[in-house]
């Protein structure tokens, strides 16, 4: 009898250990969440608090009642950022549309045409992968600048519309296509290019959907390329077109108006996050790492 | 299969051409303008060849302080950011309800623009004559006096600076920790159950040896990102970020090569050829080190 309630306090202890445990877990998780989220609400916040409001707050307060739309109306009058935002539109369309063409067609060589030294290039590919971006953006800096293409589209995508990780990540994902669906299209006479549209990159779409997207989330955020490459206001991307208007935009009191174009630039990514979560999460631990 | 040589070198074309261009050509070139001495971007022109750009670079202020900078960034973000995750991961691979929800808000930093979100975590440190800043109000609440982040003493802003890189590699650190701990087989963990092994122990002697791979990876990965830390510090103190004190040594590169500073890229080119010894060094340190404790 005695030995009973002894298991049974055992079990009740542990039971409310692990609740114990549970709670402290959750605690422990809600804070990062918050920590996390907190800027995001920070900067819509004081988007819609008027610029008198702001600015008479000593305390900073953590909800407003008479939000004004007023910056964001400032943000799109009395700085470029429309002009800011269309360019990096452009940009990353561009850079991305061109990267897959490349990328694709590179891709396809590797996994399925054969050819002399195709191990030694690809090995060669893989290689490239190890250097770092700081050491040939000096060099690529200059070309750019003898191009004449300073403060120019051409200049702002040729040097970004290669990615050897991509073709890498593609090749083996067109390797896994079963050969023989190459072969029947060879012997029903298919040329090269149509089996790659019409067969290779249906199969694959999930995998180029990934990659997409990866591209247009470094794209949207490139700043040290665009950075270095452009002066002039009319070519300026979003992440540089920010930095613009801090130093030199609204004045540098103005912070509502400031955090309504940090609002406006960060939301289409964030939507993009929203849908596509789940692939992006996907991709990048496929082996995606950040700049 | 019958060889297709042309068609292939075709296809080729474009990635060998942009590559050749952009990443072969430079790599071999950045070696060249780092030993061209007193080179003149102007006229092309330089002196001689020598070790020159390399003893100005170690010489030159700047450059140590951008390089103090970043090796304090590096020694502390690290491993806080690495460890934070790995509990964080721990925390969310323990539970089931919401996991989900966590786990997506946790990887929203990823997606989001370095320099505008910079902005953001800028005014919740700043101190100005009408407000002493949000962070400042909190630091109250404990009783601590109001401490100018962004434009005070050295070590507030580094840590502005080290929380702010934190915030921004967590999303990838936990994707891949959690990724990695839900591949840890169950068997061992129900074996390690009927043996009554204390949670500790099982993770000291299961959990830690099953995800050492991927805890090494981002070591690695982590270590070479932080040395090249450079938009997060713009974001919070500016482009001028040799007069913040605040410079790293990937922003002395660019500091070298385009702005008020600008127009050397020989010097630019022996700090990155600098730059890139060092990370090539503490990457092999790491590696032999995790041939020791790694298992694979």
């Amino acid at each position: 009898m005695k030995s009973l309630t002894d298991y049974e306090k055992i079990g009740r202890s542990k039971k409310r250990r692990q609740a114990a445990g549970k709670t402290v877990t959750y605690v422990l998780l809600s804070i990062w969440a918050l920590i996390v989220l907190f800027p995001f609400y920070w900067m819509i916040l004081c988007s819609v608090k008027s610029y008198s409001a702001y600015n008479s707050e000593y305390i900073p307060k953590f909800f407003t009642l008479s939000p004004t739309f007023q910056n964001y109306v400032d943000a799109f009058t009395a700085v470029p950022l429309a002009k800011y935002f269309a360019n990096t539109i452009i940009f990353t369309l561009a850079t991305t549309a061109i990267m897959l063409v490349v990328i694709v067609l590179a891709a396809f060589a590797f996994a399925r045409l054969e050819f002399k030294g195709k191990n030694l290039l690809f090995t060669l590919f893989l290689a490239l992968m190890m250097i770092p971006n700081e050491l040939v953006i000096i060099t690529n800096f200059v070309t750019i600048t003898n191009w004449d293409m300073r403060n120019t589209f051409m200049g702002l995508i040729l040097p970004s519309v290669t990615s050897v990780f991509y073709i890498y990540l593609l090749k083996e994902n067109f390797e896994q296509v079963p050969e023989e669906l190459y072969k029947a299209a060879k012997v029903d006479g298919t040329s090269d290019l149509k089996y790659l549209c019409k067969v290779l990159l249906p199969i694959c779409k999930p995998t180029v959907t990934t990659i997409t997207i990866l591209k247009v989330i470094e794209c949207w955020n490139s700043y040290v390329w665009p950075r270095l490459i452009t002066d002039d206001e009319n070519y300026f991307l979003v992440s540089n077109g920010i930095q613009e208007i801090r130093e030199n935009g609204f004045g540098r009191e103005n912070i509502p108006a400031m955090m309504a174009a940090v609002v406006v630039i960060s939301v289409p990514l964030i939507i993009l996050f929203l849908i596509f979560h789940k692939k992006i999460m996907e991709g990048v631990s496929r082996g995606g790492t950040k700049g | 299969m019958e060889k297709n040589n042309l068609k292939a070198w075709l296809y080729l074309l474009p990635a060998i051409l942009f590559l050749g261009i952009f990443m072969v050509y430079p790599l071999i070139d950045v070696f060249v303008y780092s030993f061209e001495e007193g080179y003149n971007s102007a006229s092309q022109t330089f002196f001689g060849i020598g070790t020159y750009n390399y003893s100005y670079v170690l010489r030159d202020p700047y450059f140590l302080q951008a390089l103090k900078n970043t090796f304090i960034l590096v020694i502390i973000t690290v491993p806080l950011s690495t460890g934070i995750a790995l509990l964080i991961s721990l925390g969310l691979s323990s539970i089931k309800k919401v996991r989900e929800w966590y786990q997506t808000i946790f990887f929203l930093p990823y997606v989001t623009n370095t320099l505008a979100v910079g902005l953001v975590f800028m005014i919740l440190f700043k101190k100005t004559p009408y407000s002493d800043g949000l962070m400042n109000l909190l630091l109250s609440l404990f009783g601590v006096s109001p401490i100018d982040f962004m434009d005070g003493p050295y070590w507030a802003k580094m840590v502005v600076l080290c929380f702010y890189t934190v915030w921004v590699v967590m999303p990838f650190k936990i994707l891949i920790l959690t990724s990695a701990l839900a591949s840890v087989n169950e068997d061992y963990y129900k074996a390690a159950k009927v043996d009554g092994t204390s949670a500790f122990r099982t993770f000291r002697r299961i959990t830690l040896p099953m995800i050492s791979p991927m805890l090494f990876y981002l070591i690695i990965t982590g270590f070479i990102g932080a040395f090249k830390a450079y938009s997060d510090a713009v974001a919070l103190f500016g482009t001028n970020l040799n007069a913040a004190e605040m410079n790293t040594i990937v922003g002395y590169i660019y500091d070298m090569l385009y702005g008020n500073s600008g127009g050397y890229p020989s010097y630019a080119s022996a700090a990155a050829i600098i730059l890139f010894v060092i990370v090539l060094t503490i990457t092999c340190i790491n590696l032999l080190l995790s041939k020791k404790y790694v298992h694979y």
